[in-house]
This record gives structure tokens, C-alpha cells and sequence, in this order.
């Protein structure tokens, strides 16, 4: 079937779509802006609750893909609508006229230097969820494992559930992350105290509660109810958080060898920028507006426009993958009721 | 402690201070506790620097204290901002500097209330007529007479004739920075360096030759804290937040401590010698405290002024050990010796905090 | 010098003070304390608590929180009537918990 699909962006969604549309007799096109397929997941190293590793599920997606039409390092420069399709130019001198968008243009991780009170990028040994999976996949970052690792503190919604921060939304993934990333750390340290200072825990996905009873029985993680309010450096380089232990009504505070801060998921510029090109709106929380939220969460308010995944807003491994699948199925409908 | 990652903070954080032409408010309390420091601010700004720098005897207290003592509503303390405002207007000015980091904070809030909601601004206009047939224009740039400091550092620092540098040892002297909280902890936009990492004292403290000390407790208050000192009864809460901050800094061995604010280097200077009756204590070299200063006494040093002129024998911590390190010369003779040699009489000498 | 004050006292809870022998040793006999998630049906249902101050839920948050004797002395209200065991969400075996602490904790 000849009917140009332009996929924009290779995460997960994008390969999980494209795989779906492949098998559906499809050719459809990625549109990548980095130089590697994957995403973000690509960057971790295991995944919830089954420590999966991150690179299976990628190897596994691109596997599906490998006839597809993909350009890497190539960047949207501008879509203009035609009668009734678009004209999407890409940076790598190519325009593609398609009837179909697809938007999996995903997230972007909060930048957590934006939390001053944090000090990531001025205190060492302040480093975020991504640089602790970046350490558990290559092993290399001078912060951590130098020295001693007594004790290790995480650092739930950081950037999420902040309205200083415009980030009113939670980004449902860091509890569980957090949770997975503590017990990883007293697996490679067993003697550390490691504690998690969350505000809610929002262990709503299938076998979270079982992780996070088996973090707390299993590994003896300590959980603080009570949001970091300041980290500073003493003069041993280490970092002292201070919080409030809310269950005991009391100010707490704790020296810690290494802080992990759980940058949340925002709404990608990318996405806003090139949804902006066709004039898609953005929701409420800045990320991408579906036609319904319960019902048509893959449909855009423009015929031919889909989305996927997190451009919509934050989401698991496993709801973008299913969400890429529906709207791989969409998609199929939409085109049969072209002809 | 990763210092391009706060030059990327201080780089965010730059406001614009104009060069010239300020209209120049004092602070209630300063005068009685640093008498030489605001004498110092219009010295250096006036002679030294040839910049015009205006201040009026009608002006006032702008409400700061009681205000954040919760004795007087709000408009209240508008009304009175807005009869300075009118002060600054009849004078020909649009810059508006503050002596006082409360008086600071003041100004910013109550601007920034207006900017939300007009009708209190509008309200407020039609009070200070009734009350007193003024009428003001908003100032175009407030600013906090250390932002001055700090815009002229580089001005100081070529004139200076000593430096923030242990003569014997070349080392640079280790500073410990204090930012009165009313500076930028509510409008962070609103400070030199923003509220968390703030540059204002730390520029001043880099330029003059010295090196800061980041220590655990630098972002937490003074121990002022207004009702808390105001009150007896409160008084112990007061001095533990000092406390926290002095047992903090005390494994960095600072050679002093530098701040912009009224109430801050009182608390962090009298404080000491209650500290040492009450745990024994001293946190300096030898049984002497660390000598704490207002940023414009430092500059006063660095430029050659008598520390006697500036009025350093008023501090509690002696602050002789301090000069003889920089290599500064001083009469001990006349130390006590006020203007026109008379004399000032000898304060009582502490028993547990060494001083000269 | 009397000056009519001293330096308050803080109540922040230092953890690096805390010392976790015995929390590590009441883990290891009693695996299932670690699971308490402070949801206070302990607490709520406790026939004692309401006159004594006993609180299962502020017991384990204690212990946690090096503050040993207060815990023993909040489980000194305790009846074990078993009835936190019947509500407890996580099946911690709240009675058995109980005669452990008082066992590790009450040597001295």
C-alpha cells in the first residue's frame, strides 16, 4: 500500500507504531531528531517491576522495524497543510507529502538544576535518575562507588506535582522508578541506609505495590514522608538534605554520600514547537491536546494527526507501547475509510 | 562544590542597576549599631566616585519592622512607602537606593502588590493625599545600596590599598558571606545572584581578593527573625538559629563573616558573646570570635580608612586580630576615642569571649 | 551570665545519629515491620490507645527515628488484644511484632 506515514520521533512509540503498521503492509516513515532509535528508554538500564533490561525492549522494537524508512539526526523544519494532506520538510533536504502524522514526539526529563534548592550541577554528588541509570549501564561516573556509600537519599517529584516549576502534573513513573532504583542501590550496597523522601507514593501499576513492600521488607529501604526542602555540601563533599518527617510532625535531616533527584516528565518544546506548525493545541498541562481524553486519546483535532505515547502526557513503558498499537490500528481505519 | 555550575545561577540572575542619579533612604537601626557604615556607602559613592547620590532629612522609617512584627496593617506601612516615594519624586529622582534589606524587600513587595492589584495602589494614592497632600510616582529602579557596592567592586578594588589576603601567608582570606533573608528570598528575580546561591557579597568578597565559604547553614537566617528577638520569651529561638549557623561554619575557620543587612551582623556579632557566656563557647581564633562586618565597613578597609573612623569599635568581636592579618594599621590608643578625640569611655571586657 | 534565656533546643530528628543495631535486629526477627506504611488502622482501632497514647503505627515511626524509649514506653499501653492484627492492611503479625520489640528493646 503506498500511503506515506510520517512518524515523528523514535522513541518506543514511534518503533512500536511503525512495527504495528509494518505488519498491517504499511511503509512507514521515522522521523528521528537524535542519532540512535529508542528514546529515552534506550538510556535506561532495567525496567519496572521485572528489571527487564531497557536495551531487550528496544532491540526487540527496532528488530520489527529494520524495513522501515528511518532517518536518524534529522530534524522537523516546517509542515504546511495541503488540500488534504501535508507537506512535511525535513532538515536532510527531503518533504514527504503524507496524509498521516503520527506525533510520538514523547517527553522531556525536568532539568532538575531548575530546583535550585537542589543544587544538582553545583553540589557533586547531587545527580539525577538518568545518571544513576547511565552509571548501572556503563559504570562510569566518578560520584558514585568512589568512596564510602553509607548512605544514598532519592529525591521523589522533582520538577513533578510543582506548580513554581509549571509542572502541575504528576509524571506517574518516578515513584516506581525510585522504588526499582533503590532497591538496585542496596543490591550493589548492601550496608548503605538508603532513603526515599516522597510526598504520595503512587504505586498504581500492575505488581508496583508488591516492588515497593518488597523494597521496604526485602531491602529495608526507609521511606520519609516529607518533600526535600534544601541540600547543601558539607566540608567532606558530602550533602545534607533537610525535610520534614510529616508522620512524626518533625524536621528531619540526614548526611548523605550520594542524592538521587527524580526528574520528572515535561511536555517536549519539540512537540509544541512542530504541533504548532499546524496549529495542534497543547492541554492544560502543556502537553499535546487529544480529542477526547478518555476516548479518543490517540486523535488529534486535525484529520490525518495522531499521537502516541507521552507527547500527550506521562506514561509507562507498557500504556505507550499499547497506545502506539491503537493508534497503528486507528491509523489502518483511518486510511480504509479514505478510499 | 562545582563553581561554573553557580556562575551559571549568578548569570541568570543579573539586574539592571543604573550608574548614577539615586535617591538614598536609611535604615531605622543601622546608625546605632554601625555608625560608619552608610557614612562609608555616601563616601564612596559621592567622593570616590563623584556619583550623585541624594538623601533627605524628612524621610522616614518605611514600616519594615513593625510591619513583619504584625503591629500595623498593611496599608499602613503602603502610606508610608508612598510618602517616601513622593520624597524621592520632589527631589527630581527615579532610582530609589535602600539602606536597609527589610526596607529593600518592603519596597519590592509592596510594588509588586500595586503591579497585581491597581486598585490598592489607587487606594493608597488617595490616602497619602488625605493624610498629607502628596503625590509620587513609582521609582523606575530600586535597588539595595550592596547592589551599588557590588556594581562599583571593580571601581573599589582598583582603589583599594589593602586586600581580603593573609599578609603572612598570601593566602586569601576565607570569607563567610550573610544575606539578610528580606534581600531576595521573596522576589528571587529581584536579587544580584538570585536567593539561593546570591552573588551580591560573594562578587564584592571575589574582586576585594578573598575566597567564600559555602557552608551548610549559609541560607538560613541570622536568628533575628524580628519577634523571635523582639520577644524575651523568644529570645532562645533567636540565638539557637545563630548557634546552628556558627556550629555550622566553625569546621571552615572563617576569618570573617561579611553582610548586607541591618539586623544580621548585630545577631551574628552580639550573639557571639552571648553564645560564649551561655555554652562557653568561641568560634575565632584564640577565644576571639569571628568578626563580622557590614559589606560598606569592608570596603571602608580595603580603601584605607581608620578602622576607628568606621566605627569597628563598636562591634562586640574584636576585630584587631583581623586587621593585624590584612596588615591594616590602627591606634589602640584611640580606639575609644570618638569624634573630636572625646572620649567614649571603656566597654566592660567579657569573660569568656576574648576581645582587645 | 543569666541572661533570662537560654539556646532553645532543637527538635530536628539528626539520622545520622540514629543508631540502627536493634531496628536491625528487630528486622531480622520481625521482617514484616519494615512494611508498616503509617496508614494508622493500628492506631485508629487500638482500645488502649485513646487513654494511654499507645500508637503501633508511632511505635515502629520511633524506633525508626531513635527514639527508643519513647516507643517502649508507648507499648506499655498495650493489652495485646490483637485487634491491629485483625486491620492492619499489610498482614503484620502486630501481637508477635509487639513481644519482639518489648524482647530487643527492653534490656536495660
Amino acid at each position: 500500500m503506498k500511503e506515506n506515514i510520517v512518524i515523528i520521533g523514535g522513541g518506543i512509540a514511534g518503533l512500536e507504531a511503525a512495527g504495528q503498521l509494518i505488519r498491517l503492509g504499511y511503509a512507514p516513515i521515522i522521523v528521528e531528531k537524535s542519532d540512535r532509535l529508542g528514546g529515552h528508554v534506550a538510556h535506561w538500564h532495567k525496567l519496572f517491576p521485572d528489571m527487564t533490561p531497557a536495551s531487550d525492549v528496544v532491540a526487540r522494537l527496532s528488530e520489527k522495524v529494520s524495513d522501515a524508512n528511518v532517518f536518524l539526526n534529522t530534524e522537523i523544519l516546517f509542515i504546511n497543510r495541503l488540500k488534504d494532506s501535508y507537506n512535511v520538510m525535513l532538515s536532510n533536504g527531503i518533504s514527504i507529502i503524507a496524509r498521516i502524522i503520527l506525533f510520538t514526539t514523547g517527553f522531556r526529563l525536568f532539568d532538575a538544576s531548575r530546583k535550585e534548592e537542589y543544587g544538582y550541577g553545583i553540589y557533586n554528588q547531587v545527580i539525577t535518575n538518568k545518571d544513576l541509570e547511565h552509571w548501572f549501564n556503563t559504570g562510569e561516573d566518578d560520584r558514585i562507588g568512589m568512596s564510602d556509600m553509607n548512605a544514598v537519599g532519592f529525591v521523589h517529584c522533582v520538577g513533578s506535582r510543582d506548580e513554581k516549576a509549571g509542572n502541575a502534573q504528576c509524571s506517574k513513573v518516578c515513584c516506581i522508578t525510585a522504588v526499582k532504583q533503590a532497591i538496585e542501590i542496596k543490591q550493589k550496597f548492601p550496608e548503605a541506609m538508603v532513603y526515599c523522601f516522597y510526598m504520595d507514593l503512587r504505586m498504581f501499576g500492575k505488581k508496583f505495590e508488591d516492588f515497593y513492600i518488597s523494597a521496604q521488607r526485602d531491602y529495608g529501604v526507609r521511606f520519609i514522608r516529607g518533600r526535600v526542602s534544601e541540600v547543601s555540601e558539607n566540608i567532606d563533599g558530602k550533602v545534607i538534605v533537610k525535610a520534614e518527617d510529616t508522620l512524626s510532625g518533625k524536621p528531619v535531616k540526614v548526611t548523605l554520600d550520594l542524592l538521587v533527584l527524580m526528574s520528572g516528565m515535561v511536555c517536549n518544546p519539540d512537540s509544541t514547537r512542530i504541533a504548532s506548525m499546524i496549529q495542534l493545541p497543547a492541554d492544560s498541562d502543556g502537553f499535546l491536546k487529544s480529542k477526547d481524553n478518555i476516548t479518543d486519546i490517540t486523535a488529534s483535532s486535525k484529520d490525518g494527526v495522531f499521537y502516541a505515547g507521552a507527547c500527550t502526557g506521562p506514561k509507562t513503558v507498557p500504556e505507550t507501547l499499547a497506545e502506539a498499537r491503537s493508534a497503528a490500528l486507528e491509523i489502518h481505519s483511518y486510511i480504509q475509510g479514505l478510499q | 562544590m562545582i563553581y561554573q555550575g553557580k556562575q551559571k545561577i549568578w548569570s541568570e540572575y543579573q539586574k539592571e542597576i543604573p550608574d548614577d542619579h539615586w535617591f538614598y533612604v536609611r535604615s531605622c537601626i543601622r546608625q546605632n549599631f554601625f555608625p560608619g557604615a552608610e557614612v562609608m556607602f555616601m563616601k564612596i559613592c559621592r567622593d570616590l566616585l563623584g556619583k550623585d547620590i541624594y538623601e533627605t532629612p524628612n524621610h522616614t522609617t518605611c514600616g519594615g519592622i513593625a510591619y513583619h512584627c504584625d503591629t500595623i496593617p498593611q496599608e499602613t506601612v503602603m502610606t508610608i512607602v508612598a510618602r517616601q516615594f513622593a520624597l524621592m519624586t520632589e527631589a527630581g529622582y527615579e532610582n530609589y537606593v535602600a539602606s536597609c534589606i527589610t526596607s529593600f524587600g518592603n519596597y519590592i513587595e509592596i510594588l509588586e502588590t500595586w503591579n497585581e492589584f491597581p486598585e490598592v495602589e489607587t487606594k493608597i494614592r488617595e490616602l497619602l493625599w488625605k493624610a498629607c497632600r502628596r503625590e509620587f510616582n513609582k521609582p523606575k529602579y530600586v535597588a539595595h545600596a550592596s547592589d551599588l557596592v557590588y556594581k562599583f567592586r571593580n571601581d573599589i578594588a582598583a582603589r583599594a590599598k589593602y586586600r581580603l589576603v593573609n599578609r603572612k601567608t598570601g593566602e586569601p582570606l576565607k570569607v563567610v558571606e550573610h544575606i539578610g533573608c528580606h534581600y531576595s528570598k521573596m522576589f528571587p528575580s529581584k536579587g544580584v545572584g538570585g536567593a539561593e546561591y546570591p552573588y551580591v557579597l560573594c562578587g564584592m568578597i571575589e574582586s576585594w581578593g578573598g575566597s567564600v565559604i559555602d557552608y551548610p547553614e549559609r541560607r538560613h537566617c541570622c536568628g533575628y527573625g524580628f519577634r523571635q528577638y523582639h520577644i524575651k520569651a523568644n529570645r532562645g529561638y533567636s540565638i539557637a538559629n545563630t548557634h546552628k549557623k556558627f556550629e555550622s561554619m566553625e569546621p571552615y575557620h572563617p576569618d570573617m563573616i561579611i553582610t548586607n543587612c541591618p539586623g544580621c551582623p548585630y545577631f551574628l556579632d552580639r550573639w557571639q558573646y552571648a553564645i560564649s557566656e551561655i555554652e562557653g563557647k568561641t568560634y575565632g581564633e584564640n577565644g576571639y570570635g569571628i568578626p563580622v562586618f557590614t559589606y560598606e565597613e569592608v570596603a571602608g578597609l580595603v580603601l584605607g580608612y581608620d578602622p576607628w573612623d568606621l566605627g569597628l569599635q563598636l562591634h562586640q568581636v574584636a576585630v584587631e586580630p583581623l586587621l593585624d592579618k590584612i596588615g591594616i594599621p590602627y591606634d589602640p590608643e584611640m580606639k575609644y576615642k570618638g569624634v573630636n578625640k572625646k572620649d567614649l569611655l571603656r566597654p566592660e571586657i567579657p569573660g569568656v569571649l576574648k576581645c582587645c | 551570665m543569666d541572661f533570662g534565656f537560654g539556646i532553645a533546643p532543637s527538635s530536628t530528628i539528626n539520622l545520622d545519629k540514629v543508631d540502627n543495631a536493634r531496628f536491625g535486629q528487630l528486622h531480622n526477627a520481625e521482617p514484616d515491620v519494615y512494611k508498616c506504611m503509617a496508614c494508622g488502622s493500628c492506631s485508629s482501632t487500638c482500645p488502649a490507645g485513646r487513654f494511654s497514647g499507645m500508637s503501633l503505627r508511632k511505635v515502629i515511626l520511633a524506633l525508626q527515628r531513635g527514639k527508643e524509649k519513647e516507643a517502649v514506653k508507648m507499648l506499655k499501653g498495650c493489652m495485646l488484644c490483637g485487634k491491629c492484627s485483625m486491620v492492619c492492611p499489610r498482614g503484620i503479625n502486630t501481637r508477635h511484632l509487639i513481644l519482639s520489640i518489648c524482647r530487643i528493646y527492653n534490656e536495660d
